[in-house]
């Protein structure tokens, strides 16, 4: 590695764990937090949505679904809200000390990414208790991971970048975030889904087919895959296609903006 | 470290062809100012072209110069005049408008000290990070931790969370880092103001150490007295512009004059009375005018009065006021002393002489010329006509007397 490289890769690392260390630096049950806050907010929904609106009858282990898409959904919503911010609140740094500016929305993300490993220790703890046994497709889960980094990443740098002028970004994205949170088949399943909207929902938002991928890889292998939902191999290049597309705009404006961003703060 | 290593051979390879570290050429760098700020796209949309209008405040304009290899540089100017964009430019952070920047060798990445030091983490983790963003590697970060801590003093205090910390504490860890960073080009901006004296000797000699080993140092300062100390040459800033280059001695003369006004800036004094002041200055008691003083010299304070109507037993007066314009010593011929008849067109020299007592700061020097009696009509006054500056190390006194002391044990 180039020390230029080593450089960037040892200050990435750095202020991920920093922030990983210092988020809930104080409280009793410290790190517990990262997994006790998906538990609970996975308690009550799961209440609600089986106790009250019976949305997950007759869906195969739909505790465990539902955990593990919040867990995900988390993830996502973290990197990117957090993101935003993460050039206005680093300001210190970004005016004082010379960097490579990509730092700081890849640490951000890369802080989420500890805190969603350590909460696929409790999905475990639960995809065991269902009773669910160790396949080959659990293999899959890095890679469904990483396409959701990609896009949370690409997402961060982006928003980041943009709310250093434009602080409507900030409201925006909540509002956004919002609208995912509901048009991902988190609650629910994609198979829930009317037939007629369900290729669209799946082929555009590429946290759906994440999600119905890892249902079908991790939790049931009966459920329909994300390319039997898409209706074919050729259909995933899609939301493949999505992905790198954000990403690319990310990385775009991000490099337009960075020489400027210390000045524009 | 191998890191380290060829960067050495590089340094001593490149010293024989004398290439200067550091060569700024026309660098300009304008920050454009809108004239409204649009910042949410409600108003970007309805107002798409208004806009448009900015401000340019050119913080730097045709700045040229040259820092040679081993140099210790000072760059001093008042506040506003483009010094830290200057150092921004330099340092990368900020990108410049036109000119060139060009460094010879590795650059000190960082223009502060203790940047990003996080007040919830311990004395050890903080140096670790900081060390990182610096520019080490996590294992030298980690060899030369030691080192580091032994150099700010601080071993009792290394599991001691940041906000426990003094501040010149938290500058001492600080500095302590930034001197294990292997750059051949340092930039440095104000770090001696804080800092007991020990520590502050202790940063000196860091200084001459580094200037042994050949490394460049950029120095943004106010502190004059470490300019003439340190630097071999340095320049003065003022709206953007080099007004001055040269050797320290120089550039203090000029940035004195900067701070504080010249002698011609005398006429704000009540021109239609019947005096006026002339020039303001503090000598040796050899007649050397000063521009700075140590502590526990003698000094004379001297002004120059030209009188444009007679007047009679007139009362001079010559006040010193600090930094935060505060009247620290009034020197006065008292009003019932006579001091004589003063013909119209006539010059006078006023001389007062005193032990030098006052402590370790800037002083501006107002001379005023009045009326005799209770009431001091004023004749002419200007204000921080001239200014002191006193060295020393200070006892955080805004006076300080020669005293005795005596500790009586039972």
């Amino acid at each position: 590695m180039t020390p230029d490289l080593r450089r960037f890769a040892n200050l990435t690392l750095t202020l991920a764990a920093t922030d990983f260390k210092l988020r809930f630096f104080g409280s009793v049950l410290g790190y517990l937090w990262t997994l006790v806050r998906p538990l609970m907010l996975f308690g009550v929904i799961y209440v609600v949505f089986t106790q009250v609106v019976k949305l997950g009858e007759g869906v195969e282990n739909y505790p465990v679904y539902l955990l593990t898409s919040i867990v995900l959904f988390t993830f996502f919503s973290e990197t990117t809200s957090r993101g935003v911010k993460a050039l206005v609140e680093r300001e210190n740094l970004l005016r004082k000390i010379r960097f490579p500016r990509l730092v700081i929305p890849l640490s951000v993300a890369l802080a989420a990414l500890f805190n969603l490993v350590a909460n696929f220790v409790a999905i475990f703890v639960f995809v065991f208790a269902a009773g669910i046994d160790p396949q080959v497709s659990w293999l899959e889960i890095p890679l469904l991971v990483g396409m959701l980094v990609v896009l949370a990443t690409g997402i961060s740098m982006l928003t980041s970048a943009l709310y250093v002028r434009y602080r409507d970004v900030e409201p925006i994205w909540e509002v956004a975030l919002q609208i995912l949170f509901y048009a991902s088949p988190i609650l629910y399943v994609i198979t829930l889904v009317p037939e007629k909207y369900r290729d669209e929902l799946i082929a555009l938002n590429p946290i759906a087919t994440v999600l119905t991928q890892m249902r079908h890889a991790l939790i049931d292998r009966d459920a329909p895959s994300a390319v039997d939902v898409l209706g074919g191999w050729p259909q995933l290049a899609i939301p493949v296609a999505i992905v790198a597309l954000v990403f690319a705009l990310g990385l775009w404006v991000f490099a337009r903006e960075a020489p400027r961003i210390a000045e524009n703060l | 470290m191998t890191a380290t290593a060829p960067h050495q051979e590089e340094r001593h390879a490149s010293r024989p062809s004398a290439r200067p570290a550091v060569a700024v050429a026309h660098a300009a760098k304008t920050f454009r100012l809108p004239h409204q700020r649009y910042s949410t796209l409600k108003e970007r949309a309805l107002h798409p072209f208004a806009s448009r209008t900015f401000d340019e405040l050119h913080a730097l304009e045709d700045v040229s110069f040259e820092v040679a290899q081993g140099e210790f540089f000072g760059i001093v100017g008042r506040n506003g005049s483009g010094k830290s964009t200057l150092l921004k430019c330099l340092a990368g952070i900020y990108a410049i408008d036109a000119g060139s920047v060009e460094v010879e060798g590795r650059l000190s990445p960082f223009i502060e000290l203790g940047v990003g030091f996080n007040p919830e983490l311990t004395a050890r983790d903080n140096v670790i990070i900081n060390a990182i963003m610096l520019g080490l590697s996590r294992r030298q970060a980690r060899a030369r931790f030691d080192e580091i801590i032994a150099f700010a003093e601080l071993e009792e205090f290394v599991d001691l969370k940041l906000k426990n910390y003094s501040s010149g504490m938290g500058v001492r860890l600080g500095f302590a880092v930034a001197v294990q960073v292997d750059a051949e080009v340092l930039l440095v901006d104000e770090v001696l103001a804080v800092g007991d004296a020990s520590f502050q000797q202790k940063c000196f000699e860091q200084f001459d150490r580094m200037k042994a080993e050949g490394r460049t140092i950029l120095y943004v300062t106010h502190d004059m007295a470490s300019v003439e100390r340190f630097c071999d040459r340095g320049l003065v800033l003022e709206r953007g512009r080099v007004v001055d280059l040269g050797p320290p001695e120089q550039i203090t003369r000029t940035y004195s004059a900067l701070n504080f006004g010249q002698a011609g800036d005398a006429d704000a004094s009540g021109s239609g009375g019947p005096a006026r002041v002339l020039s303001a200055w503090c000598e040796s008691p050899e007649g050397e005018r000063l521009v700075a003083s140590r502590h526990g010299e003698r000094l004379t304070a001297c002004f120059e009065i030209e009188f444009t109507e007679p007047v009679d037993d007139p009362v001079f007066t010559i006040v010193f006021r600090n930094e935060v314009r505060h009247t620290i010593l009034v020197c006065s011929t008292d009003a019932r002393v006579a001091t004589g008849r003063f013909e119209a067109g006539r010059r006078a020299t006023v001389r007062f002489g005193f032990e030098n007592n006052l402590a370790a700061s800037r002083y501006t020097l107002t001379p005023s010329v009045g009326a005799p009696g209770r009431g001091h009509d004023c004749y002419a006054r200007a204000d921080d006509l001239a200014a002191l500056i006193v060295q020393g190390a200070g006892s955080g006194g805004v006076i300080e007397l020669p005293y005795t002391v005596e500790v009586e044990g039972r």
